[in-house]
């Protein structure tokens, strides 16, 4: 472009040049400056100009507005089509030669470097997305979503959103009471690879690992994506979709196409609460499970290495569900305060999302599990004692040791009550148990304010609360795991009733009580047994080093008629214990607690206790987050963050190495990096029967 | 004035390094300040003076944004107004729509069978050309974009191995899974779409309907061995008839694909290790009815010609239109040549071949179609009013009776002279002669590298081929074929066969290579079973061709071209040097319709259970639009089919939807033909 724009005034150039010289003659140096100017810009020769210069410009035809626009246009557009023509010519590898030449040579990728080692394709692959990662799409739809037949919902460009929101949350939610389809629209996952290599374009999420695999000579009979409609409680994706039935056949094709070679399944996310579920239900009898018989698990499967698990929950489940928002969200609302609550475009944004989020049933399997017992009550955590200098340290690496070390010691002095995920004020999340004064919210009756009506059709629970009932939920103070679930049994009795029917949050006293034998505790691993699967292992890989939320500080929110009524109290910091922006933050891979990734595999299930009773092995694999070094590597190679994990590089190698055929053992056993074993030494679970026949300790 | 003052910026700086060579540097540092001071001077000045000439260059950029500017508005109107047109459309593009008004709800389990060319391919492993393409699609959808960036390598990479018919090493193409694999094989171009969206309207979903994509390159045997495919369409088929209270499915293969769904149906109750181990009576357990569209029951000329001469009707028409571009090599694009190489390693296009040799297709001088009238548009005339049918009908036989009839069983025929002299003025075992002439003489070849297996051949005895008044049969056909391309024949030949069973029991017919062919296997045991053959009639379709020897007889040419210079008097069959028969435009109606009305029609040997076939023809009208065309691919829009389809899938017999429907001479055509049952 800049050739062809620059070809004009090169060639005049030469005759400027010679009056430029003459000029310099007559002129002092700004008067040619502008005598020169005016050669380039009017394209003229000398001797025109200086005839010009003295008359008028012989009469044109004028330039309008219209035409300078559509010349200016033209100009943008020509230049744009060179870009692309350029930028589409260009060979494929070129972005790489840049950032090699950059960064030095970029590492293989493990794909292409184990390939090198000999590896080859061995077992077949099952991968189970995640929450929100697969892809949506309409299959019948209501009068505005015309034209959107087999188009995407969610994943891909998510363009509808923008188009016509209300619509969008309308086909995107599900029925309040039974939490399966509204009348008359029907959206479903996206089946295949398709579903959740990438969640949106250029982000992505299995996609690497797929690439990788392919490497060393996967493909699609090897390969097979337990895509299910993550919006529907884990028992419903059968009872709708035959959900479970589809993955149970595909592994049994998939096991019988390969020459009888056990699958790998690698579950991320909430992926992993639903495989368990799956393992459960496969080998349960026919009406309730899927009639496989009790060996089927070890019969068919090598190993689950679970990524990123949140198999105890996570507590960011409770402030999306108890206010519709996150750590992000909190802070975008501090930065910009007023403009997600002000009604004058009626977006009513955080509403609309809590109203459509509360129907979909799953979000209620990530609610913290094990109460009190796992997540620590008004006074202790299992992560007591943890500091967050650690992470301070890796921002700023010149600091020095000894003044990390006193730091530390400032943090054992002052630690987080991270056992009170929620509690109303940051004095109180402070205060020792003694001080604070209850008042049970449990009894209080809810009052009915009288201006609801006037909420226009957005719909949360809240405005069935009225105000008392606010009130009372802000005077219980703070809120443990166990009494949670009694706050949000209260707050949304509707959603929780939905939700107890699907999912169970306790621990088990005795496993061999029958009612243990309901589809709702099956994906709860402290009140489920592993399948009788000796040859089986279990992994658990996770990122570590990014600060986790973990525990809330909440405040009434300045009421208005229709907006939610609690929200994170962003003004609450604390350097000391980890309280930034009205959230406790403990170490993780920014979504998941080490605590809930690693607990079932530290100790949980570790040898044979009464959740693992036939003793299948567990390692712990642990990726300590590293930024990427430039904006070049985009979301690097070294990522411990719980989606962007999926492209590290270190992990996706073990992977390939399970599913060629390595072991546990062979891996290197447990690879760990945070306290996860020190705290899980601090939680007093028992782990033998009842009746004691091998005690693992 | 903003804008002018960019466009001014450029310059400036050009201006004040050039000068910089010339003059002292202090003039530079000047210039490069002023600049600024300068700015607002400039701008009066120009205010004043730019309103000089314009450049070529300002025209052009005028030109493109004031096209730019109004191809935006015009599309901006059209997003406006697209919802009101639309509007008008959907009803009758939805038979859907009514059927549900009519109560009708999907009940049995939906599995389509994509044909030839229609399924797309993806990449999972290529040659460093095809880097960043990693599973794009190579073939269909948005593949083709490729085929014009990297031709070459776009060609290598559909190429499959030359020997085994399976991957070449180091590259893995395989079929896009998936609803995605064949509801459009273009952008805007739909194959399954349509029907898909009109099964959704009627409740059905992903548990319930299922793409069968599978690689259409391959023979049908080698998607086994490859890739499974038939023990996933096994495991499928089985799971949606659990999954959906054990309601039988009702497959839709398409063209290929109903060769292919023959093939699974004796694959699945085969024993394992040639078979899917279903046992006996899957089938009958498993489907309730087969709707082949468009099918190529015994196959389908053009195939031939494609073998041959990599070329069609189409290519053929081109050739005559703009001579020469085809064929000069000066750009070396040689389009033909890599079309021929890239799909002669294709082994599924030897299973369109025309099946059931003489028999069938006709020979030197007799043929089923005989009575065939060609002029199309009379014929829909007298379509249309049913009363003075047999009237019509007769005279249109008169006048045709005055001239020969066509000799379709010759389905190549070198030169003119051939395709309508009497049998007996032909010459007779030219083949057998070069065949004996090439076997004792050393050959070797002069062409350097081999491109195709001409360049292998003698030229001699090309051109005695060629020179030959010679016409070949549907089975001296494959004489011819195993002459000129002796290793694909002999590759494909373990994969498919085009004869006819003389003893069904014979325990040969046990092989693979029998199944697709449905002249040579039996019809599993499924008496409640049905078999609908839904097919498009009324549009010229390619019967049988004059070939020549092609002008230019250099090395890495095809040596033979249809002979676009014969054509037939007004109103004859014959064009271009094709001779076209009634049919879908791609198959003839004899291909599509012989089975289901006579081959299996009540209990035959082919069809020992008696399972009900019914024929059904949509008669294609003239200036169809879009939901009426019967052509091939298009027939899948026709609404009229997915009705036909829609009632099936609810659960309606064969008797239900209205018994046969049929508009061509299918009957009379299958009478004459002779064919023990």
């Amino acid at each position: 472009m800049s050739s062809l724009r620059r070809r004009k005034p090169i060639n005049e150039s030469s005759d400027s040049k010679h009056k430029a010289e003459e000029e310099d003659e007559d002129h002092d140096d700004v008067d040619a400056d502008g005598d020169d100017d005016v050669n380039g810009k009017n394209k003229k020769t000398p001797s025109k100009i200086k005839k010009k210069r003295g008359e008028k410009p012989p009469k044109q035809p004028k330039w309008s507005c219209m035409d300078t626009c559509c010349w200016f246009i033209g100009c943008i557009c020509i230049t744009w089509w060179l870009l692309l023509f350029l930028y589409n010519a260009m060979p494929a590898s070129f972005p790489q030669y840049v950032t090699e030449a950059i960064t030095g040579p970029l590492p293989d990728p493990p794909g292409v470097k184990l390939k090198k080692e000999g590896l080859e394709a061995k077992h077949p692959v099952v991968f189970v997305p995640g929450i929100v990662t697969g892809g949506l799409e309409l299959w019948q739809g209501r009068e505005c979503a015309e034209g959107l037949f087999r188009k995407r919902l969610w994943g891909g460009t998510f363009g509808e959103v923008y188009k016509r929101p209300l619509c969008w949350v309308e086909h995107m939610s599900l029925d309040n009471e039974t939490g399966l389809d509204p009348c008359g629209i029907r959206v479903r996952p996206v089946s295949g690879l398709v579903a959740a290599d990438y969640f949106a374009p250029g982000y992505f999420v299995w996609a690497v690992l797929i690439a990788n695999l392919a490497r060393i000579g996967y493909e699609d009979k090897t390969m097979y994506m337990a895509a299910y409609d993550w919006r529907l409680s884990f028992q419903n994706t059968e009872v709708r979709d035959q959900t479970l039935s589809r993955i149970k056949s595909n592994i049994e094709l998939l096991v019988a196409t390969n020459g009888g070679r056990k699958v790998v399944v690698i579950p991320h996310s909430m992926g992993v609460l639903y495989f368990l579920h799956f393992m459960k239900w496969v080998e349960a009898p026919a009406p309730m499970g899927g009639g496989g018989g009790p060996d089927w698990c070890s019969k068919h499967i090598k190993a689950v290495v679970n990524i990123g698990g949140p198999f105890l929950g996570v507590p960011k489940a409770i402030a999306g569900l108890f206010s519709a928002e996150a750590k992000d969200i909190a802070v975008a609302r501090a930065l910009a305060p007023g403009f997600l609550d002000n009604d004058i475009f009626q977006f009513q944004t955080l509403q609309h999302v809590m109203r459509m989020s509360r129907t979909w049933d799953s979000t209620m399997s990530m609610i913290p599990r094990g109460g009190n017992t796992i997540w620590g009550g008004l006074d202790w955590s299992p992560e007591e004692g943890n500091s967050c200098a650690k992470k301070r340290e890796k921002k700023n690496e010149t600091q020095i040791a000894d003044q990390a070390g006193s730091e530390n010691a400032v943090c054992k002095a002052k630690s987080a009550n991270y056992g009170r995920i929620i509690s109303f004020g940051k004095d109180v999340a402070e205060a020792p148990s003694s001080d604070i004064e209850r008042i049970d919210f449990r009894g209080a009756i809810k009052g009915h304010s009288a201006a609801n009506t006037t909420c226009r059709d957005v719909w949360t629970e809240y405005h069935d609360m009225g105000f008392a009932g606010i009130k009372a939920v802000a005077e219980y103070k703070t809120y443990t795991a166990d009494s949670l679930v009694d706050l949000l049994h209260f707050v949304a009795p509707k959603m929780m009733a939905r939700g107890t029917a699907h999912f169970s949050y306790g621990v088990a006293d005795n496993l061999d009580d029958p009612k243990y034998k309901h589809y709702k505790y099956w994906s709860n691993p402290l009140e489920t047994r592993l399948p009788n699967a000796p040859d089986m292992e279990i992994y658990s890989l996770y990122g570590v080093g990014l600060p986790t939320e973990r525990a809330y500080v909440y405040k009434l929110s300045p009421h208005a008629e229709c907006s939610i009524p609690f929200k994170i109290d962003t003004s609450a910091d604390d350097e000391d214990t980890c309280l930034r922006d009205g959230v406790y933050s403990v170490d993780g891979d920014e979504t998941v607690p080490v605590l809930s990734a690693g607990f079932m595999c530290a100790k949980g299930w570790r040898g044979k206790t009464r959740f693992n009773p036939s003793g299948i092995r567990t390692y712990i694999r642990e990726y300590n987050h590293l930024p990427p070094a430039n904006l070049l590597e985009g979301r690097g190679t070294l990522s411990g963050a719980h989606v962007d994990i999926m492209g590290n590089f270190a992990l996706i190698e073990d992977v390939i190495r399970i599913a060629a055929g390595a072991s546990g053992e062979e891996l290197g056993g447990d690879q760990v990096y945070s306290k996860i074993f020190n705290w899980s030494e601090n939680i007093n679970l028992q782990l033998d029967e009842e009746i004691p026949v091998h005690s693992s300790s | 004035m903003a804008s002018n003052f960019l466009r001014l910026r450029k310059p400036y700086y050009v201006e004040s390094t050039i000068n910089c060579s010339s003059s002292s540097d202090q003039k530079l540092v000047n210039l490069s300040f002023g600049i600024d001071e300068t700015r607002n001077q400039t701008k009066k000045r120009q205010a004043k003076e730019h309103h000089g000439r314009r450049s070529c260059l300002d025209s052009c950029c005028w030109v493109t944004g004031y096209l730019c500017t109004t191809w935006w508005l015009l599309l901006f109107l059209y997003h406006c107004c697209l919802p009101f047109t639309v509007v008008h459309e959907v009803p009758e593009l939805m038979p859907a729509a009514r059927l549900k008004r009519e109560g009708l709800t999907g009940i049995h389990p939906v599995v389509l069978v994509p044909g030839i060319v229609t399924g797309g391919l993806e990449l999972w492993e290529g040659k460093p050309c095809a880097d960043g393409l990693f599973r794009k699609r190579l073939w269909g959808g948005g593949g083709f974009t490729q085929l014009l960036k990297r031709p070459l390598c776009w060609l290598e990479h559909l190429s499959l191995h030359n020997e085994t018919g399976l991957d070449p090493p180091g590259i893995r193409v395989r079929p896009v899974p998936g609803l995605f694999g064949a509801d459009y094989s273009a952008p805007g171009y739909f194959v399954w779409d349509v029907l898909v969206k009109n099964l959704a309207k009627i409740g059905y979903e992903g548990k319930n309907l299922h793409m069968a994509a599978y690689d259409w390159r391959l023979s049908f045997q080698n998607t086994e061995v490859r890739d499974r495919a038939l023990s996933r369409l096994k495991s499928k088929i089985e799971l949606m008839y659990r999954a959906n209270g054990n309601k039988k499915v009702v497959v839709v293969p398409h063209s290929m694909g109903v060769a292919y769904f023959l093939h699974f149906l004796k694959w699945v109750e085969t024993p394992p290790p040639m078979g899917g181990g279903g046992g006996l009576g899957w089938c009958a357990e498993h489907i309730k009815a087969i709707v082949n569209i468009g099918p190529s029951f015994l196959g389908v000329p053009k195939a031939v010609s494609n073998i041959l001469s990599a070329e069609g009707k189409d290519v053929a028409y081109f050739r005559a239109m703009a001579p020469g571009v085809l064929d000069s090599g000066t750009l070396g694009l040689r389009a033909l040549e890599h079309v021929m190489r890239v799909s002669r390693t294709w082994d599924s296009v030897v299973s369109l071949m025309p099946k059931g040799g003489e028999t069938i297709w006709g020979n030197m001088d007799w043929s089923p179609e005989d009575e065939h009238v060609c002029d199309f548009s009379k014929k829909r005339y007298f379509r249309l009013s049913p009363s003075d049918n047999n009237v019509n009908k007769s005279n249109a036989k008169q006048v045709f009776r005055v001239k020969d009839p066509v000799k379709y069983g010759r389905i190549i025929s070198f030169g003119k002279a051939a395709s309508v002299l009497h049998s007996s003025q032909l010459p007779t075992a030219v083949l057998k002669e070069i065949l004996h002439m090439s076997a004792s003489r050393n050959f070797t070849s002069s062409c350097g590298e081999a491109w195709t297996e001409y360049d292998e051949m003698s030229r001699e005895s090309i051109q005695k081929i060629g020179a030959a008044d010679k016409a070949y049969t549907a089975t001296t056909l494959f004489d011819l074929l195993r002459f000129v391309a002796p290793k694909m024949m002999n590759r494909t030949e373990a994969h498919f066969s085009h004869g006819i069973a003389d003893n069904l029991d014979d325990p040969k017919y046990n092989h693979y290579k029998f199944w697709s062919n449905p002249l040579e296997m039996k019809l599993p045991d499924a008496p409640n079973m049905e078999i609908y053959c839904s097919y498009g009639v009324g549009i010229p379709t390619e019967r049988s061709y004059v070939y020549k020897l092609s002008p230019s007889n250099k090395c890495k040419r095809i040596p033979y071209q249809i002979d676009t210079s014969v054509d037939g008097e007004d109103r004859s069959c014959l064009k271009s040097g094709v001779y076209f028969a009634d049919g879908d435009e791609s198959v003839p109606v004899l291909s599509a319709g012989f089975m289901c009305a006579k081959g299996w029609k009540g209990r035959t040997r082919f069809n020992p259970s008696g399972i009900n076939t019914y024929v059904r023809e949509y008669q294609s009208k003239p200036l169809t639009s879009g939901i009426k065309s019967t052509a091939h691919v298009d027939i899948m829009g026709n609404i009229a089919l997915i009705e036909d389809i829609l009632r099936v899938a609810a659960g309606a017999t064969g008797e239900e939807i209205g018994g046969n429907k049929i508009y061509s001479d299918i009957l009379r055509m299958s009478e004459r033909i002779n064919l023990r049952l």
